[in-house]
């Protein structure tokens, strides 16, 4: 299975990139990690003329944690972040686990797995739960898109053809603030069937300060589950109350079937999931105290 | 036997080259002058070829050439059948059966998606696979028939309008009298299981790479195939050349299983393509294509009833089996009646009618694929076994310890004959004793306890059995050449060949021990159609009885002629000379030792003398096996289901395992292991989905879930050794077994888990979704009132 | 169309031109004639062709030659040693019977090489982990996740 035939630009610098796409844009297509793109190359369904290699560009490749906000530039890879998560942002370190294997995230990048959006996939969903953005440029302009208006339909974002996404951010949670992270897959580091990823933090009289709960596998795009949010924001967190936030969230869900699943089997699921790790993170949570 | 090296578990001969990335695969052969093919594969189930047109293909630059079936229609003779009726089974069963050859290329009708149209030759792979998206093929697309129960309805659309029928297989057999022994039977229970489209799926795909000698008129043919010696007689006959002007090889193969035992049109046409264009052609299959070329395997369908006491005695079993053959019938017999024969196992039933149809569809054809019919008959037994044992409310350890046969009862005579046409008798093995060890090996009392335990905490653990019985080393012969070079070392040449099976050291231990010789004195040599002229190849657990029983017996010829050899240069009685080592000496005089190499120098003539005797240190022997010898097995599979998600984890893997006498009992497990993993993907998470239009929705490793080592515990495994008395060695076939049993356990040990709820599996592949499914449905049932 | 790829592989400084198209496997394979890396999706999945790309295990057959320009690649090739003798971890996998046909074999072990030099004492199941990226589909992983403890310890 080789790929069509195209060319290959290698951009030394975000402006080169930057240029590049602005000349080619439709047919222009970004190489970062790679492990999406060009199995799709291979395979003939991506058949774009020309490949801007950013990998060269090295100014891309950062790691900052800056007042609670985790800045992760377009070159970081999967595995770099996975490593440094470990102690720091569990539920990034958790998560990360399950991407792919060892090979894909000493490749993958943290930023081309967001621009993918792959509605089976972790990132997006970690992006919605922490609260956090793109860095999209385009020659003349740099814009910040926040993770609840990037992931538009399966495999689409709402960046132009000549944007490149420089820069990822997270909100790193509080240090009381628990995680919960699952995923139902047919194997180890596959896309899940259902994922849900959650955050939750409580006030000094232990009822829940903030919550969070996204859910991947589920539908069109990663989705955050307000619905559920609502259920349990400043409220008591009792265990009726996590299954009805659970409930809540799953019945907001629009999944669809395919060969692995079918969409009755993600909406179940989803509430399921949803209660464990809201479960997960509540029991992790400090009392605020 | 003298077996210094029989029953040692010899590292393997092979592993440096593999280890250190010297391996020699089809794709690693580099010819001078090489091109490389692709092919235009139909994107339709079913349709008529209207019109090929393939001008912008052939003006793309780097392409030589590009073929249609017009174009090279003098080779275009039909591929190859197997699998006719042998005389003996065709007098005692009647069977209608329709064969229609595939061709190499489509002509005027294609069957199934992937059936190739066209063939690209090129400079490079990806020019050839660029020129190929420019040949234009004009389709006429036909209804395709995807759905087998569909298919043998009158009126169906016809894949082979000249049969009248998509039935391409139909007989029905049994013995005794069922009718009457479930009238009397005090239970009957009866349900239907369907085992889904799965495949081998190697991690090589297949290639073969061609090499015309226009001086000298002959082909080499490189092959990752497991029957070099059908390749062979395939291009004879569409070559009309001599055999020996046709050299197959099977250079080192990447997994086979049956997927590369087949006959394909790849096998013919890069052939064709390299006298055609007069330089050599190389094509590796990629993994998008092999998902729709290579053969498809298993996708069963079993309405099956069995009859017994209350007290649990088995008495009857009737089965209606469906096959889903894919779009030809390469393999007329096999896998229906391999599936029929295998149906009741360790287990004694006095009575039995079987009924069974394959029907062709618009799919990829099916082949053999380890295990070839038998993990769908189990998985119909060990199923409505488990039926029956909750039916009667009876442990289903226990209703098999009472049913199953017992070394005490073999020979064991079924009395419907064997695929082979000869008396299916189960010639040794204590299939009870498998069971127990199976059962306390995994300690079952024990896990029925923390069974009960786990369930009080809403935790949901299960355990499946499942026992099969397998005729092994189908025949009718494999051959061998041993012969020793001027130091004493031999050659070892058999048609047998070896993907991952370890034949250069197990054969080697055959020889080295038959021989006298050290092992690392013997080469063997496998698949190689030049090294020995007539030849079956390595499938069916067929190669340690028969091509080890000509080497056993080849080797005892040449030490028989070393030993006439020693005997007259040592002046002493043949029968006084011992040979080990490579040291050939007088029965008790020690000094009179001499090396292998001055025996044979001795044989040579002088200017001044003969030869002591005449240096011919060579035999050859083609073992005539006329039928099987039986290997058994019982797996205990224990799982947890998690009920929130219907994940199945498997917590522990148990076989008790009669593979006869054991040549490397290491390589033995290591093929059990592998058998285990196929057969656990079969069970958890493998399968071909075609939708109703007959695409192939599983196209890429993506949707096709092998399982890894995550997926899979430590398979634990306990050897029982019941030696074959059909063959010298005492050997049997072991490289399907593993496979057999893990659906069947799988889905015992699922239901298990999930009784409270009453769950009833009835097909593979568990996935959660199939599992919340049985889960979700079986709590509203229980919710509903009344 | 062509461009030059100059890189170090094993330790040796080596040339080709490809195609930007051209796989790291196909290169690696063709155009250097190293054919211990083996192809068997060129999708990332089975792992069959992973490399060292600066000491990381890769997948080749995602990424392409040209992004390799200036890199140090480490195929199977380059674990032995000089002469017959093999790397304790190769050495290993033949005592254990961690192979059968042998073609997803250089890439489990270059994964497992780089593996045990940053975790020297992994327990069956984080070796599990790390085969999870690797398809065999002879060897049931038994003997190969017995193999790889046992070269943890062999390499100390």
């Amino acid at each position: 299975m080789k790929p069509a035939p195209f060319d290959h630009i290698p951009a030394r610098s975000a402006a080169e990139a930057l240029d590049a796409l602005a000349r080619h844009a439709e047919e222009a297509k970004v190489l970062a990690g790679g492990q999406s793109l060009v199995p799709m190359l291979n395979l003939r369904l991506a058949r774009p003329g020309v490949v801007v290699d950013i990998n060269g560009a090295v100014e891309l490749d950062y790691l900052r944690e800056v007042d609670g906000t985790l800045t992760v530039g377009a070159l970081v890879r999967q595995h770099t972040l996975e490593r440094w998560a470990v102690g720091r942002v569990p539920l990034l370190a958790a998560a990360l686990r399950l991407v792919g294997h060892i090979a894909i995230r000493n490749r993958g990048t943290i930023a081309g797995s967001i621009a993918h959006a792959d509605p089976a996939s972790e990132l997006p969903a970690l992006l919605l739960c922490l609260d956090g953005a793109v860095v999209a440029r385009r020659i003349g302009s740099e814009r910040v898109i926040g993770a609840g208006e990037l992931f538009v339909a399966p495999l689409t974002t709402s960046l132009q053809p000549d944007e490149l996404v420089t820069e990822v951010r997270f909100r790193s949670p509080s240090p009381d603030a628990g995680w919960g992270f699952a995923e139902v897959a047919r194997r180890h580091g596959d896309f899940a069937l259902v994922g849900a990823a959650s955050v939750l933090w409580r006030d000094g009289g232990g009822r829940v300060a903030g919550v969070r709960l996204a859910f991947f596998g589920v539908g069109p795009t990663a989705v955050r589950a307000g619905a559920a949010e609502a259920v349990l924001a400043g409220q008591e967190p009792t265990a009726a109350r996590l299954r009805d936030a659970a409930r809540a969230a799953a019945a907001a869900l629009s999944p669809e079937a395919d060969l692995h699943a079918t969409a009755d089997y993600r909406r179940r699921v989803a509430a399921v999931l949803a209660e464990r790790t809201l479960g997960a993170a509540l029991e992790r949570s400090g009392s605020g105290a | 036997m003298g077996a210094k090296y029989f029953g040692a578990s010899v590292p393997r001969r092979e592993d440096p080259r593999f280890l250190r990335g010297e391996g020699r695969y089809v794709d690693d052969i580099k010819l001078p002058g090489m091109l490389h093919a692709a092919f235009v594969r139909s994107p339709h189930a079913h349709a008529r070829i209207r019109a090929v047109r393939a001008d912008a293909a052939r003006r793309l630059p780097g392409v030589t050439r590009v073929f249609t079936f017009a174009d090279l229609a003098r080779w275009m003779k039909p591929l190859p059948l197997f699998g006719a009726v042998p005389p003996g089974l065709a007098a005692r069963v009647s069977v209608t059966m329709r064969q229609t050859p595939q061709h190499a290329l489509g002509r005027d009708l294609v069957r199934y998606v992937g059936e190739i149209v066209a063939m690209v030759v090129a400079e490079r792979r990806a020019v050839a696979e660029d020129a190929a998206e420019l040949v234009e093929v004009e389709y006429e697309p036909l209804a395709p028939v995807t759905d087998m129960a569909a298919a043998a309805e009158p009126g169906s659309p016809l894949i082979h309008a000249e049969w009248g029928s998509n039935v391409a297989v139909e007989f029905a057999t049994g013995f005794g009298d069922v009718e009457r022994a479930f009238a009397e039977a005090g239970v009957r229970v009866r349900e239907r299981f369907a085992v889904q489209r799965y495949v081998g799926m190697p991690i090589e795909t297949r290639g073969v790479v061609a090499q015309w000698d226009p001086r000298d008129l002959s082909l080499t043919t490189w092959n990752a195939t497991q029957v070099v010696h059908f390749v062979q007689q395939g291009l004879v006959a569409a070559l009309e050349l001599p055999p020996h002007k046709i050299r197959v090889i099977a250079p080192d193969v990447g997994g086979g299983f049956g997927t590369k035992a087949n006959g394909y049109p790849e096998d013919l046409l890069i052939p064709v393509a390299a006298i055609a264009c007069r330089r050599p052609v190389k094509w590796t299959e990629d993994r998008r294509e092999h998902m729709m070329a290579a053969a498809h395997a298993r996708h069963q369908v079993h309405d099956i009833e069995i009859g017994a006491g209350r007290d649990g005695t088995m008495l009857a079993v009737r089965d209606r089996i469906w096959i889903d053959l894919g779009a030809y019938n390469a393999w007329g017999i096999v896998l229906p009646y391999n599936t029929v024969a295998h149906l009741l196992g360790p287990h004694r039933v006095p009575n039995l009618h079987v009924e069974c149809r394959g029907v062709v569809t618009n799919k990829t054809p099916n082949a053999p694929y380890r295990g070839a019919g038998r993990p769908e008959t189990v998985f119909a037994m060990d199923r409505i076994v488990d039926t029956l044992a909750r039916e009667i409310g009876m442990d289903p350890a226990e209703l098999r310890r009472k049913n199953y046969l017992s070394a005490a009862d073999l020979p064991y005579e079924l009395q419907i004959p064997y695929r082979d046409g000869n008396p299916l008798i189960y010639d040794s093995g204590d299939f009870r004793a498998a069971l127990d060890a199976a059962l306390g090996a995994i300690d079952y009392d024990g896990l029925r306890r923390e069974q009960a335990e786990c369930r009080a905490r809403g935790l949901a653990r299960g355990i499946g059995i499942s026992g099969y019985v397998e005729g092994t080393a189908i025949g009718p012969y494999e051959g061998a050449t041993v012969r020793l070079d001027a130091a004493g070392h031999a050659v070892v040449a058999t048609g047998a060949a070896s993907q991952g099976q370890g034949h250069e050291t197990s054969f080697a231990q055959v020889a080295a021990d038959a021989l006298g010789i050290p092992l690392d004195w013997v080469t063997v040599v496998g698949g190689d159609s030049a090294a020995i002229p007539f030849g079956v190849g390595t499938f069916a657990s067929r190669s340690a009885v028969t091509a080890g029983s000509s080497i056993h017996e080849a080797a005892g010829q040449v030490k028989a002629k070393v030993a006439a050899a020693a005997a007259a240069l040592l002046e002493a009685a043949p029968g006084d000379i011992e040979i080990a080592d490579g040291m050939a000496a007088v029965r008790g005089a020690p000094d009179s030792a001499v090396p292998l190499a001055r025996v044979i120098q001795a044989s040579l003539p002088t200017f001044a003398r003969p030869g002591v005797v005449s240096p011919d240190f060579e035999a050859t022997v083609y073992h005539h096996q006329p039928t099987v010898t039986y290997t058994s097995a019982v797996h205990v599979a224990h799982v947890e289901v998690d009920t929130g998600t219907g994940a199945v984890r498997l917590l522990r893997y148990v076989v008790a395992h009669d593979g006869g006498k054991l040549i490397n009992p290491v390589i033995v497990e290591g093929q059990i292991h592998g058998g285990v993993a196929q057969g656990v993907g079969g069970g958890l998470l493998e399968e071909m989905v075609y939708d109703e239009q007959g695409q192939l929705l599983t196209g890429t490793l993506m949707d096709y879930l092998i399982p890894t080592a995550m997926e899979l515990p430590a398979i634990e495994t306990v050897h029982l050794e019941y030696a074959s008395p059909r063959n010298a060695l005492g050997v049997k076939g072991i490289g399907e077994g593993g496979a057999i049993s893990p659906p069947a356990a799988l889905a015992n040990a699922v239901e298990d888990a999930l009784r409270p709820l009453d769950v009833r599996v009835t097909r593979t592949p568990l996935g959660p979704s199939v599992v919340l499914g049985l889960i979700t449905a079986a709590r509203e049932k229980a919710e509903r009132p009344g | 169309m062509k461009r030059a790829v100059r890189l170090t592989v094993n330790g040796t400084a080596m040339e080709g031109a490809a195609e930007p198209r051209t796989s790291l496997a196909d290169f690696l394979r063709d155009d250097l004639d190293l054919t211990g890396t083996h192809l068997g999706c060129e999708h990332g999945v089975c792992g069959a062709c992973t490399v060292l790309l600066d000491g990381l295990a890769v997948r080749s057959c995602l990424m392409l030659a040209v992004q390799a320009e200036g890199r140090s690649v480490m195929t199977v090739e380059g674990l032995a040693g000089p002469g017959d003798a093999l790397h304790p971890l190769q050495q290993v996998f033949r005592d254990k019977h961690g192979l059968q046909c042998g073609f997803c074999t250089p890439g489990i072990l270059l994964t497992a090489y780089a593996y045990l030099r940053e975790h020297p004492a992994p327990s069956h199941e984080e070796i599990r982990e790390m085969l999870a990226g690797h398809l065999c589909r002879c060897t049931g992983y038994h003997f190969i996740v017995e193999a790889i403890a046992a070269a943890a310890e062999a390499m100390g």
